[in-house]
Order: structure tokens, then C-alpha cells, then sequence
């Protein structure tokens, strides 16, 4: 597989470190309640197709990466950079 | 027809024209007592043990492609019952304790080998590590023996014993009652043992959805249409996810990839199971002489059953830091399957909050080992509605109440089991 970061171009996924489901949602540090952390924690969609999910370039520039790649075929989407997703906002804006 | 010598010889001067089928090719009925969603090992293995053990009525096995053609027949054939934690320990010994009668009650040659596996250490803190684990398998009544490296050396003669090595070995934790089987050969033999009690097992039969009544599953839509279940138990490991998504359930589980590898024949060069310690690595000698080896997951949520070239790099570095020869050796084949990666990295067998579904899954990468225990568990928990001693640790409960079975220690990274 290559991953097409936004600052090196395309590079092998050997350049990169895995960082799982970006879809999960982190409740924010004030939530008490325990079935929003462990469903957090513990529970996955673990689609088969598509994917969104979190690379981390560490051989590279050591940006992380929102990419969405298809795990039934292994085929890259789009990629972007973690930081600027809305989903990163969101969780800033719970919290 | 039973298996035996006679029949043997009576059907080889008859030039083996008159075999039967080993198992009848049943179509669907309108409806079962239970019915089990996979046709692999562990799929098998419980509709045997439930008809064999239990009294629960009509029984089917629906399986979307042909009999073991999962990870049943992807693995590297691996048998042990080394395990520290929880339920684990015991678990994996009655495996091992069916997995000795296996034949016989099979009545089907499983080729068990049991030569005995060496889990290698590399640093005085791994020899730790494994006196301590082999304690409690001497204390559940394994057999397990800790080896300094001189006993290690004159059992493993090919191993990088150099002060040059990489990783030196210090020694290993041993267990003599470990060993191989032969992998298809137990998905064929649970398959004519439970079709000869009267299970029906229907191959090329998808699942596509589930069926209610309220909030209780009354069977399964099928691409050979519905089948109703008073019952139904998925044991589907890879697929888990997909099938209890299905009934708009989320597990702790992503489907994960696994390569495995095995050379062109060489000569009887390797005796014993081996785990390396200094990486993830693990190697056997398989009856043709191919040299049977494992690494890693790749790393990343896979469906594909295919593999990437830097696993396989990764893999062959371990085997050659271990065994310097092996470099010369070629790779005949290597194959990829989808493993169901739990978040604690031990498997699930329990009831779902869905009524009447119940879930066998989340192997990881040790299913096959665990093939004739966890099909007498899950026919248990099938047949009862409650969950055998054995099992009781393996429920979807623990995650949230932090009762983890971590036997790796890397905390809720699937990938890292």
C-alpha cells in the first residue's frame, strides 16, 4: 500500500505507524459516565469496505493522517491531515 | 461407513471404487432447532459435541463457501495449552485432553503430533517470565518444563547459538504435550462425525440477515433463502463483526491480517515446535518437510486475506536472526487470513444482548488450537442457555466491568495482541 502524504508525497505504509478507527468517538474529559468510555475504549464498527482510520507518517514528516481506505481491497482514498478534520474540531469543541 | 483397517483393505482390492461420501451434500430445511452460522473448525466441532453431548433437536451447519476454507485452513496448525490467565488456562488444556482422543472419537485420522514446543527466552527477564507462567500450568496440572539454554541446544541443534547471535538464548519453557495436526482433517472429520448423527451441513449458503420476532432471532436469510432457528450461534472468527453487525450489534473486535508461510521440502531438520521470544516468530516442520512459520499481524483493519510484502520482510528477518540457514531455504507458498482481533486478545463465547444469537469468536491468531474446546463450549452454551465453567471468563461483559483476559499486557490495541 502507498499513503499520499499531503507534505512527502507517496510513500510506502512501512514509512507509517497504524493508529486504528478514526471514527470513535472520545467523550470529553468531564463525561462521568463509564458506558460512554468503555464503549470508546472497547467497541468497534470494524466495517468491511470502507474504512477511516489514523496514520501517523514516523519514518516521514511524523504528521498523523486521516486516511479512509477500503480494507476489503486495501485501495487509498482520500487523505488528510488529522488535525484539520472536523471530527478533531468536534472533539475539541465537547471538551 | 466407520474408518477401520479392514475396510481399508477390503476397499484397496477393490480399487477404492466403492467409498461413500464422507458427508451428505443436505439442502436447507424450512426450519432447525439450531443452527450454526460457519463451516469452518470450530463451526463443526460444535455442531458435533451438540449432537454428540446434548439433546436439542434438529441441527444445521450453513456455510458460505466449502468446509474449512477460512482460517481452518490458513493457519500454521499449532497445538498448546500455555496459557496464564483466567478461564485460558484450563480452557486450552481440555482442548489439548480432547484434542488426544481426537482420532478415535473422530473415528477420522487428525494426524495429532505431539512433539513438543519450546517457547525460546532471550534475557533473564523472560526466563522470569516463563517460570512463572509455567507455574501455573504446573499448578492447573500442564506439563511444562523450564530448559536452560545447554538442554535447549542439544534438542534444537540448528538454532544461532553464536556469541555473535542477535538475541542469545537463555533457555525456554517447554511443553512436551504440545505439537501439530493436520488442519483440514478436523474440519473433515467433525464434519462426517456430526453428519453420522444426523447434523445437516449446507455449503455455499451466505447469511445475509437475520430474522425476529420481537426482539428474539427466529433464523436467518440466506442466499438458499430462510431458515428458521429456535437457536442460532455465529462462529464465523474474521467475519464475526460483520455477522453481529447484521443484528446491529458492535463488538470489541476489528478484523485484522495475518501471513503464513511455508518452504519447499527440505530434510527432517527441525523437531520440535518453536516459538522465538526476541520477536514474533514460530516455526514447524510439517510431515512433507516443508518449514510451516507465522510473524506478526500486518498491522492494519483487513478483510482481504491477502498480505503486504513489508510483513514479509519482517517475518523472514525473525526467522533468519533465529535460524541463519533458513535465508538459504525457498518459500513454496505463503497465504493470508483475517483474524478476529479481540481487545484483550482472548476469545469471546457467550450470549449476545440479542435474544436467541449467540457469538463463538474472536480468536485472534490461537483458533486453531482451540478448535475441540470451544466447540464443546459453545454446544454447552447452546444447548443450555448458560455459560460451561469453562467459559464463564470469555463473556462481551468483561471489557466494560475491567476484567480483561490480557495476556500480552498491551492494553485495548487490537493490532498489538
Amino acid at each position: 500500500m502507498r499513503i499520499h502524504c499531503p507534505y512527502c508525497g507517496p510513500r510506502s505504509h512501512a514509512e507509517f505507524t497504524y493508529g486504528g478507527d478514526a471514527r470513535r468517538e472520545r467523550p470529553a474529559d468531564s463525561n462521568p459516565d463509564t458506558t460512554w468510555w468503555s464503549d470508546h475504549v472497547f467497541l468497534r464498527d470494524n466495517p468491511r469496505g470502507e474504512h477511516q482510520e489514523y496514520w501517523q507518517h514516523t519514518h516521514g514528516c511524523r504528521v498523523w493522517l486521516r486516511v479512509t481506505r477500503d480494507t476489503a481491497t486495501h485501495e487509498i482514498g482520500a487523505v488528510a491531515i488529522a488535525a484539520d478534520s472536523s471530527d478533531a474540531r468536534d472533539n475539541e469543541d465537547r471538551q | 461407513m466407520r474408518y477401520s483397517f479392514w475396510n481399508l483393505a477390503r476397499e484397496a482390492l477393490r480399487g477404492h471404487r466403492h467409498w461413500q461420501r464422507a458427508w451428505r451434500d443436505a439442502d436447507p430445511a424450512k426450519h432447525y432447532d439450531v443452527v450454526i452460522v460457519g463451516g469452518g473448525g470450530h463451526g463443526l466441532a460444535t455442531a458435533y459435541y451438540l449432537a454428540a453431548n446434548h439433546d436439542v433437536g434438529r441441527i444445521a451447519v450453513i456455510e458460505k463457501g466449502w468446509l474449512g476454507g477460512g482460517n481452518t485452513g490458513r493457519n500454521t496448525t499449532i497445538v498448546r495449552s500455555n496459557y496464564m490467565l483466567g478461564n485460558n488456562t484450563d480452557f486450552y488444556e481440555w482442548g489439548l485432553k480432547l484434542w488426544e482422543g481426537l482420532s478415535q472419537d473422530l473415528n477420522f485420522n487428525v494426524m495429532l503430533s505431539q512433539r513438543g514446543q519450546f517457547n525460546l527466552c532471550h534475557s533473564v527477564a523472560q526466563m522470569n517470565a516463563a517460570r512463572r507462567r509455567g507455574n501455573v500450568m504446573r499448578a492447573h496440572g500442564i506439563d511444562a518444563e523450564l530448559l536452560d539454554a545447554k538442554a535447549v541446544a542439544s534438542a534444537l541443534p540448528h538454532l544461532d547459538y553464536r556469541e555473535t547471535a542477535r538475541f542469545p538464548i537463555y533457555g525456554a519453557l517447554y511443553q512436551g504435550r504440545a505439537g501439530t495436526a493436520r488442519h483440514d482433517a478436523v474440519a473433515w472429520g467433525y464434519a462426517r462425525a456430526a453428519d453420522q448423527l444426523g447434523v445437516d451441513i449446507i455449503q455455499n449458503c451466505e447469511v445475509t440477515g437475520y430474522s425476529f420476532e420481537g426482539e428474539r432471532v427466529t433464523g436467518v436469510h440466506t442466499s438458499r433463502g430462510h431458515i428458521g432457528a429456535g437457536r442460532v450461534g455465529i462462529a464465523v472468527a474474521g467475519n464475526t463483526g460483520r455477522l453481529a453487525g447484521m443484528a446491529g450489534l458492535r463488538l470489541p473486535i476489528e478484523s485484522h491480517l495475518l501471513q503464513a508461510f511455508v518452504t519447499e521440502s527440505v530434510k527432517p531438520c527441525l523437531d520440535y515446535v518453536v516459538g522465538f521470544g526476541a520477536s514474533h516468530f514460530y516455526i514447524s516442520q510439517s510431515d512433507k518437510g516443508g518449514l510451516v512459520f507465522g510473524g506478526d499481524l500486518d498491522g492494519y483493519n483487513s478483510y482481504a486475506q491477502r498480505g503486504n510484502l513489508p510483513l514479509v520482510e519482517d517475518v523472514i528477518e525473525s526467522g533468519v536472526a533465529l535460524m541463519p540457514w533458513l535465508s538459504r531455504a525457498r518459500l513454496l507458498r505463503h497465504w493470508g487470513g483475517v483474524m478476529d482481533m479481540t481487545l484483550d486478545g482472548s476469545p469471546i463465547i457467550a450470549p449476545t444482548p440479542v435474544d436467541g444469537l449467540y457469538i463463538n469468536g474472536g480468536w485472534c491468531y490461537g483458533g486453531f488450537k482451540a478448535t475441540p474446546a470451544s466447540g464443546w463450549c459453545f454446544a454447552h452454551l447452546l444447548a443450555e442457555g448458560q455459560a460451561h465453567p469453562l467459559i464463564e471468563d470469555f463473556n462481551l461483559e468483561r471489557f466494560a466491568d475491567g476484567r480483561v483476559l490480557d495476556e500480552k499486557g498491551v492494553g485495548p490495541t487490537a493490532w498489538a495482541h
